[in-house]
């Protein structure tokens, strides 16, 4: 009985909740946590759209198992990218990571 | 050879030599006076056999040896240029082919030829003398000319300048002919270069004339126009005549035929040294005395004259025989009052080619005179006798200078003029050959009775204008007879008789063989050649020898002139004026040793009338004004450069101010340095965007992507476009 | 309002409560258990949707592997003592604004959607979700292709992850 507007709601407040993190936090892992949080909600999305759509069409799923494939992926290089910074820089703060600045 | 192909080739000998001198013999001497002279005479062999065939052909006049061929195509019809001897030309050119030989001769002797080269002698002026040894003790001798071929090579011009003119058929070659010898006058009155004075002298010649010139192209001008045609023959046909003769012409009355007269007598005005255009004459005794001999005696100013005489039908075709038209009363004028002029400036010279120089003046107003009144064949034959006296006279007085200088090279003493009369004397001793041939040619010049040529022919004219009854002519011309005998045995007697006033004229020597020689043979034509000219009517004499010169040269003429009744007044008058003259000349100046003892050095006369001075104020110097002052500085310096001149800082400015206010502040600060330091400034200023910082860029990323989206959603959902 | 209803509320004030707190807390190892618990919240919603193999793999996945990688991630870079201080940039403002902005604008457009309201069909019955999920993975008529590729990707990530953070000496 719950509309599939409650679930797009939750997956695009979590949506912003994890953009508020990308933007807002000093250290680069937390950044990629936002992503995460971002990620998860696309999840839900696509989880909710084939549940409430046509069930025997496993697209929706199929699309949710890749993302997650995918975010696995990407937090493996993000954070080995991290830690190589790190270990260069001595800094994980966002902001002090600037060789590109002007 | 014909007759006609012989009259072709006469002028070419000489011009032939011109060239090859200049071209190829220049620096041999030997070469260049051997061409020089073997022209001469071949073209004085020619003119002789022309002459001689020119005597024996009956009614010359009506059937004269002519030739001509077509030369300049004017639409339908030739332009044709040739040769043309008639009477009168058979006898100018047999004085002509003589004098002009002699003069190459003697100008042989004259340049010092076979002389050393001098010690410092320069090309451009006379010759210095050279020192020699001999015997171990050193003397200066005359040097050598050092421009000898050169002189050769422009009197070859000059030769060709007359004898194309005498034997020209139409006026334009004779007028070719006249501005040869004008050129020639130029090149040689100025031969002595590197003078002042004889460049001046040059100049002047050549401006002279050259006025004359223009009237006489002008008259030519007309006369083509008017009639078509230019040659002599077709001219002086009754039809043409007459018609110039009746067409009226708007200037001062005169017929057409009068005013081309009187065009074409302006150039002879000129080139014959009349008033008022005499001034040049004097000034050209500055070139050699063989220049002198052959411009003012054989040549040039005989072309004047000449001119005069064959242009005659023209100038006399509305004269009835009562009374002078307008035309020939201003050349009879011209020709008296120039004779009397001349003649009272001449008893004031002291050069001795000054003298002459008046003194040919003078002879000549007779002629122009002569020819004024219409005695055709006395001026013809006051031509030639005086051809022939006068240019004994010069070259004797060459060779007196000669003498002279001989001295002066001697004495050391380069002060002493050696043309000045006082400062000769006693030359009868020294210079025997010299003298007595100078004594001959002035007789003839004085008019001497009976034994001189000129006696013959100044009477001639003198009986002409007496007999027709124009006294005021008849009596400037005998007072200008008087004068004319005095100042000539005032001469002679300064210069030959006496004792030497000076070591330089003690120290004269004669002169060598080719100056002496053209004296002699010239001195035996002055005295014979008036006895073919002796009038019918002469008592005693006339009728033994025919008037050969009348008939003949009398032919060339339509109408025969008659022979003149005779008339004892103009005869005794002649006889007392010539006599006279040379009585009182030897009486006052036998003893005169000095300047200063002689009474007639006034002032006036020595001065010439100042008209040098009068033509300078007049013409000269506004000449000079108008071409420095007003075409140079003004119209030249200030109007036309200052033009330009404008132009430079016109330009500098347009250039200063496109750069400064356009190339620089516009293209290269607005538009160069402008579009830089906006860029500069953008990127200075936007550059912030780039930190490095991530978060950031996502942060531009989503807003950038916020309103994109809102956009396009409100785009698509609003205006329906999507399908 | 439903049973249903009020569980959804329930997991769904949990999943956003616990995502707040990864992005707001000081302490980065407290960020990384916030998520986990976040995560596990995702999971329940899963299972909620009836996509009970996603919400194992996403517990097995997401909270097994990726959030302990997290944990050895913070935990290798603590040398920095600083994340104990303030953990949000200057411009946190901004992002605040932008979150709050996306997500005011994915509500719009969400209003504006008339399928909204629909309620979840039943499921019919035999229907075994998860061998039709596997038949889906492996099929070639459907998405085998995607599915290798995506184990291509793992590899290309494992690969890239051990040659960035190798530690040369």
């Amino acid at each position: 009985m719950v509309p599939l507007s409650w679930y797009l709601i939750l997956a695009a407040a979590l949506f912003s909740v994890g953009l508020f993190g990308v933007l807002s936090r000093r250290n680069a892992v937390a950044i990629l946590l936002g992503i995460e949080l971002m990620l998860n909600s696309v999840n839900i999305n696509l989880a909710a759209f084939w549940r409430y759509g046509n069930v025997l069409d496993m697209a929706g799923q199929v699309f949710a198992i890749i993302v997650f494939a995918v975010a696995a992926a990407e937090v493996a290089v993000g954070l080995a990218l991290v830690i190589s910074v790190y270990r260069k820089r001595n800094t994980v703060i966002a902001d002090d990571i600037d060789l590109m600045k002007w | 050879m014909t007759t006609e192909t012989l009259i072709w080739l006469i002028p070419f000998p000489p011009v032939l030599a011109f060239f090859l001198i200049v071209l190829f013999t220049n620096k041999n001497k030997v070469l260049s006076h051997t061409l020089a002279v073997g022209a001469a005479f071949l073209s004085w062999l020619g003119s002789m056999i022309v002459f001689v065939r020119a005597l024996g052909v009956e009614h010359l006049g009506e059937h004269p040896f002519e030739s001509s061929v077509n030369w300049l195509p004017t639409g339908d019809t030739w332009f044709r240029i040739g040769v043309l001897i008639d009477p009168t030309g058979a006898a100018v050119l047999f004085f002509v082919s003589i004098t002009i030989f002699m003069i190459f001769l003697y100008s042989v002797g004259y340049q010092n030829y076979g002389q050393p080269q001098g010690d410092h002698d320069v090309k451009g002026l006379p010759p210095h003398g050279a020192t020699v040894e001999e015997h171990g003790h050193k003397h200066v001798v005359p040097s050598v000319e050092p421009m000898y071929s050169r002189f050769f090579a422009f009197l070859g011009l000059f030769a060709f300048g007359m004898y194309v003119l005498v034997v020209s058929d139409n006026l334009l070659t004779f007028f070719v002919g006249w501005e040869i010898m004008g050129l020639c006058s130029y090149l040689l009155i100025g031969f002595w270069y590197a003078k002042p004075s004889a460049r001046d002298a040059a100049v002047k010649a050549f401006m002279t004339t050259r006025i004359g010139d223009v009237f006489m192209l002008l008259g030519i001008a007309y006369l083509y126009s008017a009639t078509g045609t230019l040659s002599f023959r077709e001219i002086f046909t009754e039809e043409t005549l007459q018609a110039l003769a009746t067409t009226m012409t708007p200037v001062l009355g005169l017929s057409a035929a009068g005013l081309i007269g009187l065009l074409l007598f302006i150039g002879t005005v000129g080139k014959s040294a009349q008033f008022p255009l005499h001034v040049w004459l004097p000034d050209a005794m500055e070139g050699p005395t063989p220049v002198s001999a052959m411009i003012h005696a054989a040549t040039m100013v005989s072309a004047g004259v000449y001119a005069v005489i064959r242009m005659f039908p023209l100038i006399t075709a509305d004269f009835t025989g009562h009374g002078l038209t307008t035309t020939m009363s201003i050349i009879a004028f011209i020709g008296a009052f120039t004779a009397l002029f001349a003649a009272t400036i001449a008893v004031s010279q002291n050069d001795v080619k000054r003298v002459l120089a008046y003194s040919t003046i003078s002879q000549l107003g007779y002629m122009i005179a002569a020819l004024g009144i219409g005695a055709y064949v006395a001026a013809a034959f006051h031509l030639i006798t005086h051809a022939f006296f006068k240019a004994l006279l010069f070259l004797g007085s060459g060779s007196v200078i000669h003498g002279m200088e001989h001295g002066v090279l001697h004495t050391g003493n380069h002060h002493v003029d050696p043309q000045n009369m006082f400062n000769m004397g006693g030359l009868r001793k020294k210079m025997p050959i010299t003298f007595w041939t100078f004594l001959i040619g002035g007789f003839a010049l004085s008019g001497f009775p009976l034994i001189t040529a000129g006696f013959w022919s100044k009477d001639e004219i003198l009986a002409d204008a007496f007999g027709h009854g124009y006294w005021w002519v008849f009596g400037a011309l005998a007072l200008a007879a008087f004068l004319t005998a005095f100042y000539t045995m005032r001469q002679i007697t300064l210069t030959f008789l006496g004792e030497p006033r000076t070591k330089e004229a003690e120290h004269a020597q004669e002169t060598p063989w080719p100056m002496t020689t053209p004296l002699v043979i010239l001195a035996f034509f002055a005295v014979t050649y008036g006895w073919v000219g002796i009038p019918e009517h002469f008592p005693g004499l006339g009728g033994l020898v025919p008037n050969w010169f009348h008939e003949f040269v009398g032919g060339t003429l339509a109408e025969h002139p008659e022979a003149l009744a005779f008339n004892w007044i103009p005869l005794i008058t002649s006889l007392i004026v010539a006599l006279g003259g040379l009585f009182f000349g030897w009486l006052v100046y036998r003893n005169v040793n000095s300047v200063s003892e002689d009474k007639l050095q006034i002032p006036l006369l020595k001065n010439k009338y100042y008209f040098d001075e009068a033509y300078d104020v007049l013409f000269v110097k506004p000449a000079y004004w108008i071409a420095e002052t007003l075409v140079y500085k003004w119209m030249d310096q200030r109007l036309i450069d200052g033009t330009l001149h404008i132009f430079g800082p016109v330009t500098d400015k347009i250039g200063s101010f496109i750069r400064y206010y356009i190339d620089l502040l516009i293209v290269n600060q607005a538009v160069g340095d402008g579009s830089y330091k906006v860029t500069w400034w953008f990127g200075r200023n936007l550059r912030g965007v780039q930190t490095g910082r991530i978060q950031q860029y996502l942060m531009f990323a989503l807003v950038i992507f916020m309103l994109v989206g809102a956009a396009l959603y409100f785009y698509f959902r609003y205006f329906r476009l999507v399908a | 309002m439903t049973a249903e209803q009020i569980i959804f509320l329930v997991v769904a004030l949990f999943t956003l409560g616990s995502g707040f707190m990864v992005v707001t807390t000081g302490n980065l190892v407290h960020a990384a258990l916030w998520l986990v618990a976040t995560l596990f919240g995702v999971a329940v919603v899963f299972a909620l949707l009836n996509a009970g193999f996603l919400a194992v793999v996403q517990v097995v996945v997401y909270i097994g592997a990726i959030a302990i990688l997290f944990i050895f991630a913070v935990m290798l870079t603590r040398k920095d003592m600083r994340d104990q201080g303030p953990q949000t940039n200057r411009g946190w403002w901004a992002g605040a604004l932008i979150a709050v902005l996306v997500f005011a604008g994915l509500f719009f457009l969400l209003q504006g959607w008339n399928g909204l309201s629909k309620t979840a069909a039943a499921i019919p019955s035999g229907f075994d979700a998860v061998a039709e999920l596997g038949n889906a993975l492996v099929s070639p008529d459907a998405f085998v292709l995607p599915f290798e590729v995506a184990s291509v990707l793992l590899l290309a990530a494992l690969v890239g992850a051990v040659y960035v953070a190798f530690n040369r000496k």
